[in-house]
């Protein structure tokens, strides 16, 4: 179980690649990258495209950043999920509160 | 304790004689053996330095002074794997203590779960949640009205183990002192969404599937807040549905809206609600597939519910090689007559 971040800053925008998976145990490596971001009121995209499972701890860093990102009106959009990924926010109903960017989703 | 120094000294002295005297693999063996009732009596390294160049000069009154000089230093060197020892004693014995509390915390959490199902006439109810630790982030609940109505909760709380457990009391008693809204799954879960929202750190949340059971006229209703879709078991077809209520999760948003579903039950359906530790299971490198699940189901449901619960929880189990990753919740609501 492993999570690989990479970060690419173009313009405006902050992208955070992601690769592996965000469980109970990678969750914090996330956490550390993201929130930060959102709490700086940072537009961030979130490219899941690398991403083969998230449990409900990674949902949380989700919306966790979500939450710093309304106090800071910073942006959030998620792209680039699996179908499996996609069922996952759609269940919890986050595809309603968070953007999610359909091109770029596999 | 005195005492015990001394005898062991009176040991230790035979077994350095013994070896000295014939270098046999016996005497080896008999150390090996001597340092077991050291660290039974916690006996530190640099106590045995000294110990031994006591023996070593009661024995040898001429052995030689930097010999003799040398175990001073040595006991010196020793002090640091001492304090390590007395360092991992410590350790070991504050785990026994944690693990001691988080034993009475477990049984804690397990009064906050319904010790019966209800019995109500025309139904059949099974539930079995298994941990995957000592403490869950599962949680169900049923409320009986005096119109026999059956009101069931099932719900998940984001992660596992202690800080599930936490939240998870906040839900029972949010849930026990809502008593007016009991029965209409929107408004309870609207309730219960701003309990949650206002106590849970940004990073938690909690979801939730909550129907009322009508034995009266055979409706479930039912309303969803991002939890893992259930089955329908529907006789005449004999067939599966899924059971979903869309909705978003507990404690992500201030004001929500949750829309309420209905379900007509005939005899012979069934409803199936379960956590994702169910849909989760591992078997190998993949998941298990939903149409798994309800093959499973299909399988044992000439059985009671709760007999039916429990043996696909056994199969699931096994097939994981009894090695939960998740909490695992499975309950069955049937309708008998």
């Amino acid at each position: 179980m492993n999570l690989s971040i990479r970060q690419e800053k173009n313009e405006d925008v902050v992208v955070l690649y992601l690769s592996g998976e965000i469980d109970a145990f990678t969750a914090t490596k996330l956490r550390e990258e993201l929130i930060p971001l959102a709490e700086m009121g940072q537009t961030v995209r979130v490219d899941l495209s690398g991403v083969d499972y998230i449990d409900s701890t990674g949902l949380g860093v989700f919306i966790g950043a979500l939450k710093a990102t309304h106090i800071t009106e910073g942006n959030l959009t998620l792209v680039g999920m699996s179908t499996r990924i996609k069922r996952l926010f759609s269940i919890t109903g986050l595809d309603e509160v968070i953007a999610i960017d359909e091109e770029g989703s596999k | 304790m005195e005492q015990t120094v001394q005898n062991l000294e009176e040991t230790y002295k035979s077994i350095l004689q013994t070896f000295l005297n014939r270098k046999s693999e016996q005497g080896l063996y008999e150390a090996q053996q001597f340092s077991k009732v050291l660290l039974e009596h916690q006996i530190s390294p640099e106590e045995l330095v000294s110990i031994h160049r006591a023996v070593l000069e009661e024995l040898y009154p001429s052995v030689s002074v930097e010999i003799v000089d040398s175990l001073d230093l040595l006991l010196e060197v020793m002090m640091g794997y001492g304090l390590a020892y007395r360092e991992h004693q410590s350790l070991r014995d504050r785990q026994i203590e944690l693990e001691s509390q988080i034993n009475v915390a477990a049984n804690m959490q397990q009064t906050l779960l319904p010790k019966a199902v209800p019995t109500v006439d025309q139904l059949d109810i099974g539930v079995i949640s298994v941990p995957a630790n000592k403490m869950s982030g599962d949680y169900y609940h049923f409320i009986q009205d005096e119109n026999e109505c059956v009101g069931v909760a099932i719900a998940d709380i984001i992660g596992k183990g202690v800080p599930a457990a936490l939240c998870m009391s906040m839900i029972k008693y949010a849930m026990d002192s809502l008593p007016e809204q009991r029965l209409q799954p929107a408004a309870l879960l609207e309730n219960l969404n701003r309990v949650v929202e206002q106590n849970v750190d940004d990073n938690m949340f909690i979801t939730m599937m909550y129907g009322s059971y009508d034995p009266r006229t055979h409706d479930f209703h039912f309303s969803g807040a991002g939890h893992e879709p259930g089955f329908f078991y529907k006789a005449s077809s004999d067939q599966f549905e899924e059971l979903y209520a869309k909705g978003l999760v507990l404690g992500v948003s201030k004001r929500v809206k949750f829309r309420e579903y209905s379900q007509r039950v005939d005899q012979g359906d069934f409803i199936v609600l379960l956590s994702d530790g169910v849909t989760e299971s591992r078997i190998g490198d993949r998941f298990v597939e939903r149409a798994e699940i309800t093959n499973l189901i299909r399988k044992y449901m000439h059985l009671s519910a709760q007999e039916l619960v429990e043996s696909v929880y056994y199969e699931l189990a096994k097939l994981q090689e009894f090695i939960l990753k998740d909490d695992f919740t499975l309950m069955i609501i049937r309708r008998k007559v």
